[in-house]
């Protein structure tokens, strides 16, 4: 897993003290340690804002720190740090959204920086060639140098940003969020060419918000909190748990919160439902009062279900009622009119008008409850959402802000104020805590449990187990279309759960087992499953 | 004029209305103050009564087209289709009149005549509607297709020539006063109050901006956004109506081409006003000013004795001089942000 003897042993790759920058009146960094040995897996953990990315920025020169800072950097002591530099010392960052060219092919992305100077030079030459296969089989990744980058899945591009690094003879790699949007299979690939990188004398720093794989991959983890070091801390011995409690302050301590609603009337029944291509023969139920998890892999067909549940696709078979009553919504504001609320997985560009203000965003779903004499009454408007805002305590400056402004966590609390203005009786939240902090999370939970106890029955979409485990009453496994498990939280554990959920995935190319729920294979939101097979 | 109302409190009548207002407003409100003194010290004529009855008579038909072409911006499209929706709407009054013996139709027939030109501009706007938010087609494209159907249907019913021969009601609306005011001003001004009404008080005006600004998160949160496409690009296709029901009565007659050179004026207006081209912001109130500017500028240099085609170049000038002043404020805004957060 380590490269051998690395630490202490050889010069280290990075010896930052007394690192500290401000922006305005913000101490983004605050006289901040950092090391990193050569030929290490690093990991930077902590929470949005912390100071994370404002640190990679003052080791690649893109940022100047303030004076008094030390950057040690292969044992050189540098007095500033300039992108040029950094690149020419071996330094590479590759960031979430990759900075590839999609109509680039793979070679030419890969020799991009050799190609690209003052006088531009077609990327022809053998030798050039030569030197990207290399890169590649060092990588063990076999890709076709000329297929154009954006045929290619998010995983295999990830491969072509890393084997520029390498090209570029990079020594020390930031990897910023490498695995946000890969599934668990493509999660291990990427996790194995970091390996092999670092028994190559490569040091990697990995910044990630998904525990588990922080503590598989890194020997060490530096945390950061509100720009200051919180410590450094050996991964040996080290839970997600306390991790999660060192990024955020606070005990996060997770436990299983499972109620028995087994008394409790059905809200939703879901009989047989069907749609082609999509999900096949689901039935369900969710009672008043009970939180259902629905978790499966990505593309296993759960959105997909959620979609035809409010209107914006039909089912081809089966029925849904409601309430006892059988209802077939036909679009989204007939559901909402039923009593369906659905918080959308993409909160950015589904699930919030993000440059219009935050009042607006809150009353956008319930405009009929505002008017008055057909217009819409501004009076009633701002009760409307100083109520819905105050009962979830979101932050914010004013309501007439723009909803971009505010941070993850809380717009997500927007989110359920505008849904919960409906007054649903059923509320679907799919993959509500994407993009939210740890901390965050904990707070977006209790607002749903709270709500589950108020009678509401809450159909929840996730693909992390230990979320499934510890905030819901019942977890649903759904894999190519259909439910295929069932679940009582108290009466699993999350190992037991993540290896019959992933382990399919796995399995998928044996014919022998149902291979529809294939993993998510592009960026460009094409995350149908494939035609039914069987 | 502003009916917005803020949920924080007031300080003072003049910090209310510079809030109602909103700064981009205030500033269009002292440029315009400035081009008034200059104008006026330059020619004495300008600060005239005359002078200014002939912009008030001028103003209202460039307005109507503005505000007709405004809603379409804000939900996120364009209609490049108003003039000639505005024409052919004209044409179908002039029919009627024509009709009912030219010179000598009553009343009837020219509010017959008004319902049936109402009637073309809206089914114009509806059509467009109807493809744009059903078919996903682009508003340019669909507005431009539009745009040249209605030119040539209308060059093919006049044959390219005027249509006149009204009534001398149509003196009246063209150019009577009420209370000394020009009646095509009220016009305009009632249409503008209504305009402004729609857009910030009402569901529809609010689904408008949202459509504008994400129309498939607006979907998503269950606003019906394709009645909302069909009924702005209808309610535009009115307005345009309105808009040749007015040049009509100015001109004494209808001919196609009328106002051609309009179309591009409109939205560079909308722009001046401040709308954002993307769609989602934009309010009446400041285009109303940004047209008066515009009205200004083009009738003070007139008076100077500048070439008409000259008084063109200075509005694209001034709309490129306010673009640079916007940059550039939004710069000392960056800053002095920063400013004020490091102390």
């Amino acid at each position: 897993m380590e490269a051998p003897g690395s630490v202490g042993t050889e010069v280290p790759a990075l010896a930052l003290s007394d690192v500290s920058k401000r922006f305005g009146g913000v101490r983004a960094l605050d006289a901040i340690r950092f090391d990193v040995a050569a030929g290490e897996v690093h990991c930077l953990a902590g929470e949005n804002g912390c100071g994370k990315s404002t640190l990679i920025k003052v080791i690649t020169g893109v940022h100047a720190p303030e004076p008094g800072a030390r950057l040690e950097i292969f044992g050189t002591v540098r007095e500033s740090m300039t992108p040029a530099l950094a690149r020419s010392l071996g330094i590479a960052v590759i960031w979430q959204d990759l900075a590839l060219f999609p109509h680039m092919t793979v070679g030419e992305n890969i020799t991009f920086d050799e190609v690209v100077g003052l006088a531009p030079r077609p990327f022809r030459g053998r030798h050039l060639r030569r030197r990207a296969a290399d890169v590649l089989d060092r990588l063990g990744a076999s890709l076709d140098l000329d297929a154009p980058l954006h045929t290619l899945p998010i995983a295999q591009r990830q491969e072509v940003a890393i084997a520029r690094a390498l090209l570029g003879d990079a020594r020390l790699i930031f990897m910023d969020e490498p695995t946000a949007s890969l599934t668990q299979s493509e999660t291990d690939g990427l996790l194995a060419v970091v390996r092999s990188l670092s028994a190559q004398g490569v040091a990697v720093v990995f910044v990630s918000h998904r525990l588990a794989e922080v503590l598989d991959i890194a020997r060490r983890v530096t945390v950061l909190r509100d720009g200051k070091l919180v410590g450094v801390y050996p991964t040996e011995h080290m839970t997600q748990a306390r991790l999660g409690e060192l990024m955020t302050g606070q005990s996060l301590e997770g436990s299983v919160t499972a109620r028995d609603r087994s008394h409790a009337a059905p809200m939703l029944e879901v009989n047989g439902l069907s749609r082609t291509g999509e999900f096949d023969d689901v039935s369900l139920a969710v009672r008043t009062g009970e939180i259902v998890a629905l978790t499966g892999l990505i593309g296993a067909g759960r959105t997909e279900l959620a979609h035809a549940l409010i209107g914006m696709t039909r089912a081809d078979r089966g029925g849904v009622r409601l309430d006892g009553d059988d209802v077939q919504p036909r679009s989204i504001r007939d559901a909402i009119d039923l009593g369906i609320a659905y918080v959308s997985e993409d909160r950015l560009s589904l699930g919030l008008i993000q440059p219009q203000s935050i009042a607006d965003n809150t009353v956008i779903s319930t405009l009929e409850r505002i008017g008055a004499y057909g217009l819409i009454s501004s009076r009633r408007k701002s009760a409307l959402v100083e109520r819905r805002l105050g009962e979830l305590t979101v932050k914010l400056g004013s309501p007439e802000d723009a909803v971009s402004t505010l941070s993850g966590g809380n717009q997500q609390r927007v989110v359920l104020a505008k849904w919960l203005a409906t007054e649903p009786k059923l509320l679907i939240l799919d993959s509500p805590t994407v993009g939210v902090d740890v901390g965050a999370r904990v707070g977006i939970f209790r607002i749903v449990r709270e709500l589950a106890e108020a009678g509401l029955a809450i159909l929840l979409i996730t693909d992390e187990v230990t979320e499934a485990l510890h905030n819901s009453d019942r977890i649903l496994h759904m894999a190519g279309g259909r439910i295929v498990g069932e679940y009582a939280p108290a009466a699993v554990d999350a190992e037991t759960l993540e290896a019959a959920i992933y382990g399919r995935a796995d399995l998928a190319a044996d014919p022998g087992v149902d291979s529809r729920a294939v993993p998510r294979v592009a960026s460009g939101g094409g995350t149908r499953p494939g035609a039914a097979s069987a | 004029m502003s009916t917005e109302t803020d949920t924080s409190a007031a300080v003072g009548p003049l910090a209310a209305i510079k809030r109602a207002l909103g700064p981009e407003t205030v500033a269009l409100l002292g440029f315009l103050a400035l081009a008034v003194v200059v104008f006026g010290i330059a020619s004495p004529r300008f600060l005239s009564a005359a002078n200014f009855g002939s912009m008030a008579f001028q103003l209202p038909a460039l307005g109507l087209l503005t505000l007709a072409m405004l809603a379409p911006i804000l939900s996120g499209g364009l209609n490049l289709a108003i003039v000639y929706t505005a024409n052919l709407s004209g044409l179908a009054l002039a029919w009627t009149l024509l009709q009912f013996g030219g010179p000598d139709a009553g009343p009837f027939a020219f509010v017959l005549g008004s319902g049936f030109a109402l009637a073309v501009g809206a089914a114009a706007g509806l059509v467009m509607g109807l493809v744009i938010a059903y078919v996903g087609a682009h508003p340019i494209l669909v507005s431009l297709a539009m745009m040249i159907f209605l030119r040539g249907l209308g060059e093919f019913l006049t044959r390219g020539g005027d249509i006149s021969g009204f009534p001398p009601m149509m003196r009246t609306l063209g150019h009577g006063e009420l209370f000394t005011i020009p009646v095509p001003l009220l016009v305009f001004f009632g249409v503008a109050i209504l305009w402004h009404v729609l857009l910030t008080r009402t569901r529809h005006g609010f689904s408008v901006y949202m459509v504008g600004s994400n129309i498939r998160a607006a979907e998503y949160s269950g606003l019906d956004t394709r009645r909302t496409l069909v009924l702005i690009y209808t309610l535009s296709g009115v307005l345009c109506a309105v808009a040749g029901i007015v040049m009509a009565a100015r001109f004494n007659s209808v001919r196609v081409g009328h106002g051609e050179a309009l179309l591009l004026v409109t939205v560079l207006a909308c722009f001046l006003g401040g709308v954002d081209p993307f769609g989602g912001f934009g309010r009446v109130v400041p285009v109303v000013v940004a047209l008066v500017i515009l009205q200004v500028l083009s009738s003070g240099l007139n008076l100077l004795g500048a070439n008409q085609h000259l008084a063109t170049a200075v509005w694209g000038l001034f709309l490129i001089a306010v673009m640079a002043i916007r940059w550039s404020v939004g710069q000392w805004e960056e800053r002095r942000r920063r400013r004020e957060a490091t102390q």
